[in-house]
């Protein structure tokens, strides 16, 4: 077997797995990394949203927020998790042919 | 360590808009020149091996989350150069589509962890790994301790961008506009948890894959030094 197909195996592991990047904090209650707070949450942790941040914080509304669907915010972690592997498939494929086709273009303009 | 918008000034932002231009073009032509069309299908995983494991969010009970990068282990195998691209492809796409890190930061995100973890992580590597045999255990060693600092050093830097934001910009009476949090609150915290947590899991896991590619296939390892497998 070539050795990138197998880690092709190993990238396909890693995506069954990724909801434990999800559920572990979650279970032990851990919250948003450091710095990365919402507005709301801000505002708990030094008593107001500072006015840039507030202005900037809503600037680009992604299409798959913090690897789930629009609208499922509220959603279980069954739910959540599903989401998170398929937000892995979408990442993992786009990157994959964006660095793919970068790279034979970059790899291929000297020969 | 993904810096999200609001927390950096339009200055600071700009800055480091400013200093990736030059790094990302200088990577481009690096990567024309060395880059082997049959090392592409690797950096391609790479990058997509970078962008999953910075899913795996590995708590701290009761505070926060942080992630491995893989910048390091990248560069290991195929270089700084070629690292920086993978690793800046994989954080414009977590920016754009999942909303992890800003837009206005994408500059910031990757001179921290496509820039300084990766540079960092490839130099302590050959330093530490000097004309060691492919396969050795030296090299897995070589490559955990390279990956740890490296993505210390990432946090250090980005503690200083979030710590410089209350004394850049803050209202009359004292509030901060972007991260109210000054450098002593913030160098300590993003550089204690990495230190403490998210720096282990980064270097067990590039010693991991190191360990794993060695035995697939060593000739990986150590190439472009002239070791023999």
């Amino acid at each position: 077997m070539k050795i990138t197909t197998k880690l092709w195996i190993g990238l396909v592991v890693l995506i069954c797995l990724s909801p434990l990047g999800l559920l572990i904090p979650d279970h032990f209650k851990a919250g948003a990394a450091w710095g990365e707070w919402g507005a709301e949450e801000m505002e708990k942790l030094v008593g107001y949203i500072p006015k840039g941040l507030e202005k900037l914080s809503s600037l680009w509304s992604a299409p798959m927020p913090d690897y789930a669907f629009k609208g499922w915010e509220e959603k279980g972690m069954a739910h959540l998790s599903f989401a998170y592997i398929a937000s892995a498939v979408v990442g993992i494929a786009i990157i994959f042919l964006a660095v793919f086709f970068l790279g034979k273009l970059l790899a291929r303009k000297k020969e | 360590m993904h810096i999200p918008d609001g927390y950096l000034g339009p200055v600071t932002s700009g800055i480091f808009y400013a200093a990736m231009v030059p790094i990302w073009a200088i990577a481009s032509k690096t990567v024309n020149k060395t880059l082997k069309a049959k090392q592409v299908p690797l950096l391609a995983i790479g990058a997509a091996f970078s962008f999953v494991i910075m899913m795996f969010n590995v708590p701290i009970p009761g505070g926060t989350t942080g992630h491995a990068v893989g910048g390091a282990l990248v560069a290991i195998l195929l270089g700084p150069w070629a690292a920086c691209i993978a690793v800046t492809v994989a954080l414009v796409v977590q920016a754009l589509l999942f909303g992890d890190g800003g837009i206005t930061a994408i500059g910031a995100n990757c001179f921290n962890m496509a820039f300084v973890a990766v540079f960092t992580g490839y130099y302590l590597y050959k330093l530490i790994s000097r004309k060691a045999p492919a396969a050795s255990n030296r090299r897995m060693i070589a490559a955990g301790i390279a990956a740890y600092v490296g993505l210390n050093i990432a946090a250090l830097a980005a503690g200083i961008e979030f710590g410089l934001q209350p004394l850049m910009h803050h209202t009359a009476d004292g509030q901060a506009l972007y991260c109210p949090y000054g450098l002593n609150v913030a160098v300590p915290a993003m550089l204690g948890e990495h230190l403490l947590v998210f720096g282990w899991v980064e270097a067990v896991v590039t010693a991991l894959v190191v360990k794993y590619l060695q035995k697939q296939d060593a000739s990986l390892l150590g190439a472009d030094e002239g070791v023999k497998a």
